[in-house]
């Protein structure tokens, strides 16, 4: 393709090749401080191509492609190149990625423990990551989070912070301007700026964690922790994997192991404070 | 060299793993996704020397094609209990009946749909069993309802609500319409059984359904990996029956399928070497299209050659129905757009 770019996030390599220069050009903007290795060919490929010839200037669309598509997914105008980048590299790991256990969940690490915190999205749990990645902890990703089979550790996957609506300016407040991204006003999901993870996170990708806590957040509402049995973790969790299903007999073992191993709670906060204190109070009890 | 070259000269075993730079690997694991071989060129490649990362991704391939072949013939049992009471016998199809036989190709190989052979007086009654034990219609519209029942080869694709598996009952191997009308009844008589329980198409007729599927139905979409397939079935069956192309020979030309069956064999000899008896090693100056067709796709993974690829697209048409029906189809397809 005519522009293209390498990134390493966590153990996947992604090949990204684009039709326009100005997604890759933002992306290694993102992406500038993560390891690159050259001599290790690529996992997973994202396309961002015009799917009309014409599309390429005319009213510039992209459309996201790749090792893995979604059929009669529509185009993204070239203003949202970012955005079509980032469910492109999402798409090839829910759909491809076969190592691990992938979770729908946001983690945070802290003396070599994993919180995990999964949800639907507006649940908070990206915001709250963030959040968390602001105030002592190690962020190890706001999207994914990989399960090893073998042992049971967790690992993190730090691809740049989707920041949507309200979270934009709460962390914009709190970092360097110079780890967010463009702005990007009004798209499918709201306004969305990313974020870069500290670079001790990024230095850190590859370091595993055991997990000591699940944590299902919800944003709004009054303060409440509520315990969560084993069986409604694991059936939670099942939802939140993309790829539970295809892993089979190895997926079901570390999602049995992963519930029984560690403690679940429903978490209702009303703002970023109380969640953060919650968030605390329940890793102290947890680790003791 | 292109990428989809370079694959299929790792398949063949013409080229040393050892010899690929990481950016053509790139390449590789890109297209071999896009065709559907990945698993089978980790498969293949087992054992020999390989950059660190792709041992590690090969490694995940060649695992979650076990899973996904325990998987698929867990369905086929299923479909066994569904249809047992009513004491319906099937022939499986495809990927499923390779893994049932413990096949060559079927290691490392995709398994997507269900894909099963019914005597076409007990379609009905599958169909309402199948219906009773969960499986549910993928949602369509009436005209592909009415079109699938009147035309095809097989029913509207059903899916089970509960394992989220499809299955595609046939009740022959090429639609209704198709200009070649091989013989359900001979296909489902001359069925051999398997060690796991299976009925399966017996080896000449498992060769033509292969060439069938992939020459005749369809615009060549995935034809790498079918041709892959013919190449392996080939390969054992020989290794089992040193008369095995001269049955092949007649079983094809009493299908009406002896034109698709000759060109299979010439193609997976171009492109994965497959040893042909003097009779079959012939050339052929139309298998150059077929052969270009294979390779429409550029180091992305996208299609390329667009003309190519829409003149066989056109071309499936055309086999599929013939013309007055042809243009019907195609008028009302279009108005609904």
């Amino acid at each position: 393709m005519r522009h293209s770019t390498r990134i390493a996030v966590g153990p996947v390599q992604f090949r990204i090749g684009s039709d326009w220069a100005r997604p890759i050009a933002a992306l290694n903007r993102l992406y500038a401080g993560y390891p690159q290795d050259p001599e290790r060919p690529a996992d997973a490929t994202v396309r961002l191509f015009a799917a009309r010839p014409w599309r390429r200037r005319l009213r510039p669309s992209v459309q996201i492609g790749g090792d893995f598509t979604v059929p009669d997914a529509l185009p993204l105008p070239l203003s949202m190149g970012l955005l079509a980048a980032e469910m492109g590299m999402n798409l090839q790991v829910a759909l491809g990625w076969r190592r691990h256990l992938l979770l729908h969940a946001s983690a945070v690490e802290r003396g070599g423990r994993a919180v995990l915190l999964s949800g639907v999205s507006g649940s908070g749990k990206s915001t709250l990551a963030a959040l968390l990645g602001e105030a002592g902890w190690r962020l190890m990703g706001d999207e994914f989070t990989l399960i090893a089979p073998g042992n049971g550790d967790a690992l993190a996957f730090p691809r740049a912070v989707s920041l949507k609506n309200e979270a934009i300016a709460e962390m914009a407040a709190r970092v360097d301007p110079a780890r967010l991204g463009p702005l990007l006003a009004g798209t499918p999901k709201g306004d969305i700026r990313h974020l870069i993870p500290r670079p001790d996170a990024i230095a850190a990708m590859h370091e595993p964690a055991r997990p000591a806590l699940i944590l299902f957040p919800r944003f709004g509402g009054k303060a409440a922790v509520e315990s969560m049995g084993e069986g409604e973790a694991f059936v939670r969790l099942t939802e939140a994997s993309t790829n539970y299903t295809a892993l089979g007999e190895a997926g079901f073992a570390a999602l049995t192991r992963l519930v029984r191993e560690t403690p679940a709670f429903a978490l209702s906060y009303p703002d970023s404070a109380t969640g953060l204190a919650l968030v605390e109070q329940l890793f102290a009890e947890a680790i003791r | 060299m292109s990428a989809i070259r370079t694959l299929v000269d790792l398949l063949a075993g013409r080229r040393d793993a050892a010899s690929l730079s990481p950016r053509e690997w790139d390449g590789v694991i890109s297209v071999a996704r896009a065709e559907a071989l990945l698993g089978t060129l980790a498969v293949r490649l087992d054992g020999t020397v390989l950059p660190a990362p792709v041992a590690a991704l090969f490694g995940d391939q060649r695992v979650a094609a076990e899973v996904a072949q325990r998987q698929a013939l867990w369905e086929a049992e299923m479909a066994i209990r569904a249809l047992a009471s009513e004491r319906i016998e099937f022939v499986l199809l495809k990927g499923t009946a390779y893994a049932a036989a413990g096949l060559s190709c079927a290691r490392g190989r995709q398994i997507g749909d269900l894909d099963i052979l019914v005597p076409a007086h007990d379609i009905g009654r599958a169909e309402n069993e199948l219906l009773e034990a969960g499986w549910e219609w993928v949602k369509s519209d009436p005209y592909d309802d009415a079109y699938y029942r009147e035309h095809m080869h097989e029913l509207p694709p059903l899916i089970h609500s509960g394992r989220d598996r499809m299955i595609d009952v046939h009740h022959t191997i090429l639609p209704r319409t198709h200009r070649k009308t091989p013989d359900p009844l001979a296909l489902v008589a001359d069925a051999v059984p398997t060690a796991s329980g299976f009925a399966v198409l017996c080896p000449v007729d498992m060769a033509c359904h292969c060439a069938a599927h992939m020459l005749a139905d369809g615009d060549l979409q995935g034809g790498l990996r079918n041709l892959w397939d013919f190449h392996c079935l080939a390969a054992d069956f020989v290794a089992v029956d040193a008369g095995f192309w001269g049955r092949l020979d007649a079983r094809a030309a009493k299908h009406g399928l002896r034109v698709e069956v000759r060109r299979a064999a010439r193609l997976a000899r171009d492109l994965y070497g497959t040893t042909l008896p003097s009779g079959w090693d012939a050339h052929d100056p139309g298998d150059r299209w077929y052969r270009r067709r294979l390779f429409a796709r550029d180091d992305w993974g996208g299609a390329s050659d667009f003309v190519l690829q829409q003149a066989f697209y056109i071309r499936s048409h055309w086999l599929r129905m013939p013309p007055a029906m042809l243009a019907r189809h195609l008028w009302t397809k279009w108005r609904r757009r």
